[in-house]
């Protein structure tokens, strides 16, 4: 069985249908990329996976232990499963150092000093070792998200969800920290990320699926994807995108 | 490609005359005139009363001379806006259409602070004569020196209590305020109970006049011979009926101050797997209270003037001492004094919570 497994998701919104039924699996080390369309539910499926939104139907896995439904120990899911958004959520009020270690301090119970070490680790790990007692509003957009991604791995999340992390990004500052996402999957972290960056998706994803309508309509390993995608859909996104330049 | 060419003689507007700027002048200044007037007639009036004033009379003096300066000030403007009106004049004769249009809106300018002026002055005045009014029966009311020097003292020693009632009470509601507004907020299924109850008692609270709340808790406690409450002392009641009321009304701050977080925050240190509560304590809510200060301070301003409300229990406040003076005495004196330390203790409130804003402004610009 693998890693993580989703089976048969179903989401909507309000009478409005987002995921029909959406099945994935994910092993450990892998890095699997979501595409697709405005609006075709990465987000929503990402959300849906560590329970931050409720689903209406289907299991989700992880570990051979089902995470889902009544009765999941939600606050331990997010512990295992971390998420990164477009919009970096920092907290405005604590500095980048708070930041991150509020939660190991909290709920692991990290004493300040151990939790201190763990972030500047971190901080020195993403090219940010001067900035750990800053406030997240004198920070650049990709160091703010710089520092996301590493609030969210200072759990030792199990798994990482990216949410188009870098469609907020000024151009020039993508590639800072899809560096860094590189790395982590260089470091064999299992990821899911949704994304609009094509050829990056196509650098550093075991895995890439086409969502659409709902459903993953195509999957399959990049070369595949990129090079010789199967159904029509697929080709014609494919297509839109390589004509917005983004391929 | 063709152009249509209006006739302009230099760039920009065509240039009206003087007329109208100068007409403003000219009123602006007249009305000068006649509001000086109006204040050396005023300043007459209190040298003349000044001897009837026992103590006060240099204060008097002063505020009449004082009085005709400032009537004095209004000149300035006036005089700069015929300054202005020179080099307009001058600027029409050279043809310069930009000149004139800049000395005639500074002329213009100058006639309106000009007015400006004269319509503080004349305020300032207005209230000057109404002290003296009546043979200055309004001032010998409310501000007599006698009766103020006697009774400064002993009132502003029971002020105290207004302000103790006042510490006591803002530290129990900022407690109080915040349980009640996260009980309303409550989630979940288990929380739909918590949170009616919290609705219910901020509605019932908000409603009924605090002083109805201050007279039911000071005498009706001591009645229901509970344990504990009913051997409260006056001034317990009032802390107590205080907080109950203004717990209500700071609950609805903070929760208008908790809801403007946007949601994302919230969902972002839940994705980090704190709970409902720690991402309420660590994330939500020292937002919330940052930017709810500035009503916070309003609420408190409200609960400091309420203090005075304890009369009707009997608790012997700055407003009662104040009172039993202007019984005794047939003069309001003494309770102006209590009114003028409510201002003093009000102000520098407003201004701390400005600079603290500023301060977080600086450091927080969101
Ligand atoms: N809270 C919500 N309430 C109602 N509808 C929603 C909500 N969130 C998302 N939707 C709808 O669900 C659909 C999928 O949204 P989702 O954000 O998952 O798309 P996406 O693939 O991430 O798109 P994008 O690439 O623009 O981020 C959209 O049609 C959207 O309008
Ligand atoms: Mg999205």
């Amino acid at each position: 069985m693998s890693f993580l497994q989703i089976q048969d998701l179903v989401k909507s919104y309000d009478d409005t249908p987002v995921l029909r039924s959406v099945s994935l699996d994910v092993d450990q080390h892998e890095v699997v990329c979501l595409i697709g369309a405005s609006g075709s539910g990465k987000s929503t499926l990402l959300r849906c996976i560590n329970s931050l939104e409720e689903i209406d139907g289907g299991e989700v896995w992880l570990d051979d232990q089902l995470v889902s439904g009544e009765g999941t120990d939600v606050d331990q899911l997010r512990r295992d499963v971390g998420i990164v958004f477009q919009s970096f959520n920092l907290f405005p009020h604590m500095t980048v150092q708070q930041n991150i270690t509020l939660a190991p301090r909290k709920i692991r119970g990290l004493a300040d000093r151990v939790a201190n070490d763990r972030a500047a680790e971190l901080l020195q790990r993403v090219g940010l070792a001067d900035k750990a007692s800053t406030y997240p509003d004198q920070l650049s957009g990709g160091q703010q998200q710089r520092v996301a991604i590493v609030r969210a791995l200072a759990m030792d999340p199990r798994v990482l969800l990216l949410d188009e992390i870098t469609s907020a990004l000024d151009p020039e500052l993508v590639a800072e920290v899809l560096d860094i996402v590189r790395g982590l999957a260089h470091d064999g972290l299992t990821m899911l990320l949704a994304t609009h960056e094509m050829s990056f998706a196509r650098e550093v994803a075991s895995t890439v699926c086409f969502l659409h309508a709902g459903t993953i309509l195509e999957q399959g390993p990049p070369e595949q994807m990129f090079g010789d995608p199967q159904e029509e859909r697929t080709k014609a996104f494919l297509h839109s995108v390589t004509a917005a330049g983004r391929l | 490609m063709t152009t249509l060419q209006k006739p302009l003689n230099r760039p920009g507007q065509p240039t009206q005359p003087l007329g109208a700027a100068t007409r403003l002048t000219g009123a602006a200044t007249l009305v000068a005139v006649a509001v000086l007037a109006v204040v050396v007639w005023t300043a007459v009036q209190l040298y003349l009363v000044a001897p009837d004033s026992g103590g006060w009379r240099w204060v008097l003096i002063a505020i009449a001379i004082l009085g005709v300066i400032g009537a004095l000030a209004p000149f300035s403007p006036a005089r700069n806006a015929f300054q202005s009106r020179s080099a307009a004049v001058r600027a029409v004769a050279d043809g310069d259409g930009p000149a004139i249009r800049k000395y005639r809106s500074r002329m213009r300018n100058s006639a309106w602070v000009c007015l400006g002026g004269c319509l503080t002055v004349l305020v300032l005045c207005a209230f000057v004569l109404f002290l003296l009014a009546n043979n200055h029966a309004v001032q010998r009311t409310f501000f007599q020196p006698a009766m103020i020097s006697r009774s400064w003292f002993e009132v502003t020693k029971a002020f105290g209590r207004n302000i103790f009632i006042a510490v006591v009470a803002e530290i129990i509601v900022l407690v109080w305020g915040l349980v009640l507004a996260l009980a309303r907020l409550a989630p979940g299924r288990a929380g739909r109970s918590i949170a009616s109850l919290a609705t219910a008692y901020i509605d019932a609270f908000r409603a009924v006049p605090a002083i109805i709340v201050i007279y039911l808790v000071g005498f009706g406690l001591p009645l229901a011979h509970f344990p504990v409450l009913s051997s409260l002392s006056p001034t317990g009641a009032a802390i107590l009926a205080l907080s109950l009321t203004y717990g209500a009304y700071v609950a609805e701050v903070y929760r208008a101050g908790i809801e403007s977080v946007h949601w994302s925050q919230p969902a972002a240190a839940r994705s980090l797997g704190l709970s409902h509560g720690l991402s309420m304590r660590y994330v939500v809510v020292p937002q919330a209270v940052r930017r709810v200060i500035p009503p916070l301070l309003n609420d408190f301003i409200g609960l400091q003037k309420d203090t005075a409300l304890v009369t009707v229990i009997g608790t012997v406040d700055g407003f009662t001492q104040a009172k039993i003076y202007s019984s005794n005495y047939f003069n309001l004196s003494s309770v102006t004094v209590v009114a003028a330390l409510f201002v003093i203790v009000t102000i520098p409130q407003t201004r701390f919570v400005d600079r603290l804003l500023a301060r977080d402004q600086r450091r927080m610009s969101r």
